[in-house]
């Protein structure tokens, strides 16, 4: 057992030496509790002892199962003792044990009788302990007592049975449901906290039924309630019913908003507080309605109370992110608590301010904000870095004062994501304002002068390498790269040596100083970077000639690997497994992304059919079809497989024969796999094939078919059809199928088939070949990269009104599938509540063109969706292509 | 946010950042260590601030953190993010204007160690598996102490002659010991 109690203060030493639990030990208390077995209980010692146990519990000392059984069972005896202050502990040291359900039994009827006892604090504290311990089969024993407790003329008695009745409903609510004219009747009571109990557990039996919970909140704002709890609560279930209800589109009035303007008139600040922040994160509130809720807020500001201005600030802090200029009244008073004692306070209001200053506040604001960085935690200096990027974006003029704030503090002490919130804000600075870009370089490379995060050292080198060649005196960086590689460890002189190359393919007049340097690292002692010297020495012609570096070289060299890394994990993986004297071919790895999980899990009620093996097993990935297709000879010649999309469903789950296609997408033809099962036990199919109706796909011509001999009971097989369409060109239509085959009759018991059989067909639901389908998800690493690298020459930008929609999340998943692209850093899930969304994408469309888009899309209150579409690709046609997609779905 | 206002934990703390009672009600911290670990952020991220005249209040772990000291004793109360800051701070406050009581105005670890029970009552009467009871501290009080032996008039209603005499008692005991 620690000793909590060592103090070190001279004055009172002897005194801090004592303690009534100094050198406690388990073991002896355990003996001690042999008290509570004694016939003449001496409630006194029994109250110490339970303290003791209690303590060693709240220390974190546990208890064996033995040791916990032998402790309840003794206690259970000092129920006979009638010292008030004993029983309470009696009951907290039970709570504490939580004892299994044999042993619950022996403490039930004890605690049921002081549930029923004439002593107030004895009824309500045995209903929380029996509730807390208790199961579904005991509780209906005491339902009855527990309905007339939650009705009980003492409130401590009625809140006791309610708090107990909201942890029930998690386990048992088909039981506490039928309390709620008891609680009902609660929610009427005069005692506050009694209200805020009933009001609570009526809420949570109710909270599946909108009408009543609506009923509820309606009845309750006109009445009184009286406790400020009760009243906070209320505002929650009032904002929760107007979320749902939205606004009336005719008068714009939004129902019970009177209600929230009239509780930040109340007495008690929490219900002031919890009124003004439910107004500020109504979905679609006006300057109107938000005016009076950042009066109040305004306020507090100014509070003494720390609690108050915390709430305020970080409250007026998230309006400001949707709201800006609501939040500019408080600007002085958010100015003078830059310098409030309470470090939070202080971030939070400058992160504000930073959000709702105007360019010409902005130097003003630094200058505060550099006396205050040197004495707050690292975490909140991120959070002040983070708003000073978004400032600098927002107002690019100013770059240079804040530019030079990120550099001093760079410059200064911190933990590794500290600097790296503030190299990575620099970057984001270089890359969005281009006058800030040398200056920005300068800072890095000073900063990898002396940094001792190899990380960011690498990450800084490769950016180096990236843009340094681009400015107008690139030479001028190679003195501190090559310092890099004279200075570091092995990891960053490899990085190193990639952006030396780097600046030799680029710039042919420092190829000849370059080559010296590289040459250098031949010696160094690092195998990976001497590879790299040797690689880069010989990829750009390190042998004399100084030539101009190819095209290839510079792909090499910049390019950024398209494959995803997993696929060639598992290529290589492949690779060294089935040894070959072949080198490893970077074109064979897939570059499909594979659907995540999740996506996977999406077709809800596809049920195995029958007994039969379910269709959609593992699906296979794409190499896997491309071996099937192309060990088919009617096929082979087709070439590569361009995408294959994933099964479509052509019949209902749990019919007679189960059917799913899967369009393989060829650049020149289209193959549709069809894959069958037969779920009949007494039925054998032969001949099995499907007849394509394509009268509504105009441009495709079917060209070649291959039956299923045979298709067994529970046995899936596979029947292709494939067709011809205009190369390179994403041709749509429509497909209608008929399943036709021999059906023959199997005697289940000898699993023969007859001889004879007959002629059937069976109806199969249309399928499309959509635009989406000649799209492959392909991820890049760096979509800000990529999209600089593709260039504005085939940008096409166009508006669309989506007219109303769902939701934002909605619409922006309907887009991103409509065009079958891959989203990129994270972008396609949507925060809630946000009334805007940007969102990247990127793919390669058939012709293995390159594609990324930058989508746009704000929501308004009436739940109209418009979006911009910004297409970058290498091919014009492809750029208008994806528009036509867009405006077509 | 339609859920009830709730309390993560309450803690009370020495000035070393160790143990005297806590009680947890969510499963955030499942094991002691993590238990631990948390007070022990909490400590440090809150021991060199002046809470002593007015409640502080901070962020931590995606967690609000409203907190009070007085003498060597550190009261803390945490909730969820979206919670209330000021419900989270009346809880606070009953409990400690509560412990104030209970100890008769003598608040420091000795005594809280000494009354240990009491505390411990104290926290039970004020959340119950995270939802608010009670937030007064003269109710608290009264629903505590009423257990113990002197259970006449509330203890808030003491008159000093009494407090003093009671601490004098404490006092004399400390010396015999």
């Amino acid at each position: 057992m620690a000793q909590p109690f060592l103090k070190k203060d001279d004055d009172r030493d002897d005194e801090a030496e004592y303690s009534p639990f100094l050198g406690i030990e388990k073991g002896a208390v355990l003996q001690d509790a042999r008290v509570f077995n004694d016939p003449q209980l001496d409630a006194r010692r029994c109250s110490q002892v339970i303290t003791k146990l209690l303590y060693l519990l709240n220390q974190g000392e546990t208890f064996t199962k033995i040791e916990a059984t032998e402790v309840f069972f003794s206690v259970t005896k000092l129920f006979q003792s009638k010292d008030i202050g004993l029983r309470r502990m009696v009951y907290l040291m039970i709570k504490e044990l939580s004892p299994c359900a044999d042993e619950v039994i022996i403490v039930t009827s004890s605690l049921m009788k002081d549930m029923n006892s004439r002593t107030d604090m004895y009824r309500a504290n045995a209903i929380r302990v029996l509730c807390r311990i208790t199961d579904g089969t005991l509780l209906t024993q005491i339902e009855r007592y527990l309905k007339q407790a939650i009705v009980d003329k003492n409130p401590v008695v009625a809140s006791a049975a309610l708090v107990s009745g909201i942890h029930l409903l998690q386990t048992n609510p088909e039981i506490v449901k039928r309390w709620s004219n008891e609680v009902q009747e609660a929610v009427q009571s005069r005692a506050a906290l009694v209200q805020f109990h009933a009001l609570a557990l009526l809420h949570q039996i109710r909270q599946n039924d909108r009408l009543a919970v609506s009923k509820l909140v309606t009845s309750l704002t006109k009445g009184t309630v009286r406790s400020p709890l009760a009243q906070c609560l209320l505002i929650r279930y009032t904002s929760q019913v107007i979320r749902e209800s939205g606004v009336n589109t005719q008068s714009g009035d939004r129902p019970f908003y009177d209600y929230l303007e009239g509780c930040l008139r109340h007495k008690a600040e929490m219900v002031i507080f919890e009124a003004a922040r439910a107004i500020t994160e109504l979905s679609g509130v006006t300057t109107r309605e938000l005016t009076p809720a950042i009066t109040v807020l305004q306020l507090f500001l100014s509070s003494s109370k720390p609690v108050l201005r915390f709430a305020a600030v970080r409250t007026l802090n998230k309006v400001a992110m949707s709201h800006p200029m609501a939040v500019t009244n408080c600007n002085i008073d958010m100015e003078s608590l830059i310098s409030d004692q309470n470090r939070s306070i202080a971030t939070l209001a400058i992160t504000t301010l930073l959000k709702t200053g105007n360019e010409s506040s902005v130097d003003r604001l630094m200058k505060q904000i550099t006396n205050f960085m040197s004495d707050i935690a690292d975490e909140f200096k991120i959070v002040v870095v983070e708003a000073i990027r978004s400032l600098c974006l927002k107002f690019p003029l100013k770059y240079r004062s804040l530019m030079n704030f990120l550099s001093n503090i760079l410059r200064e002490e911190g933990g590794f994501e500290y600097k790296k919130a503030i190299v990575d804000s620099i970057v984001i600075l270089i890359r969005d304002i281009p006058d800030a870009k040398e200056s920005g370089l300068l800072h890095l490379c000073e900063f990898i002068e002396d940094c001792e995060f190899t990380y960011l050292s690498t990450q800084i080198l490769h950016f180096l390498g990236n843009e340094g060649p681009k400015t107008s005196d690139p030479s001028k960086y190679i003195r501190y790269i090559y310092n890099r590689v004279i200075l570091e460890n092995a990891t960053v002189r490899a990085s190193a040596v990639s952006t030396l190359a780097k600046f030799g393919a680029m710039i042919d007049s420092l190829k000849p100083r370059i080559f010296i340097l590289l040459r250098r690292c031949l010696f160094d002692n690092d195998d990976e970077v001497r590879d790299r010297a040797t690689l880069y020495l010989n990829t750009l012609g390190g042998d004399g000639s100084v030539v101009e570096t190819d095209k290839d070289v510079k792909e090499f060299l910049f390019g950024s690997l398209d494959i995803p890394l997993t696929n060639m994990e598992t290529s290589l993986k492949n690779y060294i497994q089935n040894p070959s004297e072949e080198p490893f071919e970077i074109n064979s790895v897939p570059r499909e992304v594979k659907s995540q999980p999740l996506a996977e899990k999406k077709a809800p009620g596809k049920k195995p059919t029958g007994l039969g093996t379910p269709l959609t097993g593992p699906t296979p990935v794409g190499d896997t079809y491309e071996r099937l297709l192309s060990s088919i000879p009617e096929f082979a010649s087709f070439g590569k497989l361009f995408k294959s999309s994933g099964p479509v469903e052509l019949t209902e789950a749990e019919t007679e024969y189960a059917v799913n296609v899967i369009k393989h997408i060829f650049d020149r033809h289209v193959v549709f796999q069809y894959n069958c099962s037969n779920t009949i036990p007494e039925q054998l199919l032969e001949n099995v094939f499907v007849i394509v109706d394509a009268s509504e796909a105009e441009e495709f011509s079917e060209v070649g078919s291959k039956p299923l001999k045979t298709l067994p009971y529970d046995t899936p097989g596979q029947t292709f059809v494939a067709f011809e369409k205009p190369e390179g060109f994403p041709s749509v239509g429509k497909f209608s199928n008929v399943l036709r085959f021999a059906v023959k009759e199997v005697d289940p018991s000898t699993g023969e088939a007859e001889d004879d059989g007959v002629e059937d067909e069976y109806q199969l639901e249309d399928f499309e070949v959509v635009a989406a389908d000649y799209m492959v998800k392909v991820g890049v690493s760096n979509f800000r990269n990529a999209w600089e690298s593709m260039g504005p020459d085939f940008e096409r930008i166009d508006e669309y009104g989506l007219g109303p929609r769902e939701s934002l999340a909605e619409s922006v998943n309907a887009v991103i599938s409509l065009l079958g692209m891959q989203p990129c850093e994270g972008t396609e899930v949507v925060p809630s509540n946000s009334r805007s969304h940007s969102c990247l994408l990127s793919g390669v469309y058939i012709g293995n063109v390159k594609v990324l888009v930058r989508l746009s899309f704000g929501i308004d209150a009436s739940k109209e969706v418009a979006m911009k579409l910004a297409v970058r690709s290498e091919d014009e046609n492809v750029s208008d292509a994806i528009h036509v997609i867009v405006a077509g779905g | 946010m339609e859920t009830c206002p709730s309390v993560k934990n309450i803690l009370l703390l020495d000035s070393e950042g160790k143990r005297i009672a806590v009680k947890y009600y969510s499963d955030d911290w499942p094991t002691n260590n993590a238990k631990e670990a948390f007070e022990k952020a909490v400590f440090n991220k809150t021991q060199k601030t002046n809470a002593r005249t007015e409640a502080e209040i901070t962020m931590l772990e995606n967690n609000i953190l409203v907190y009070k000291f007085v003498q060597d004793l550190y009261f803390y109360v945490t909730g969820g993010e979206d919670e209330n800051e000021i419900i989270l701070a009346a809880v606070l406050q009953g409990f400690f204007d509560a412990v104030g009581i209970l100890l008769r105005g003598n608040v420091d670890k000795r005594e809280a160690l000494e009354n240990l029970d009491l505390i411990l009552l104290c926290i039970d009467e004020i959340v119950d598996g995270g939802i608010i009871l009670e937030t007064d501290a003269n109710s608290i009080a009264t629903k505590v102490a009423s257990n113990s032996v002197d259970a006449g008039a509330p203890l808030s209603e003491q008159t000093i002659s009494q407090a003093l005499a009671t601490a004098r008692e404490h006092l004399a005991r400390s010396l015999l010991k």
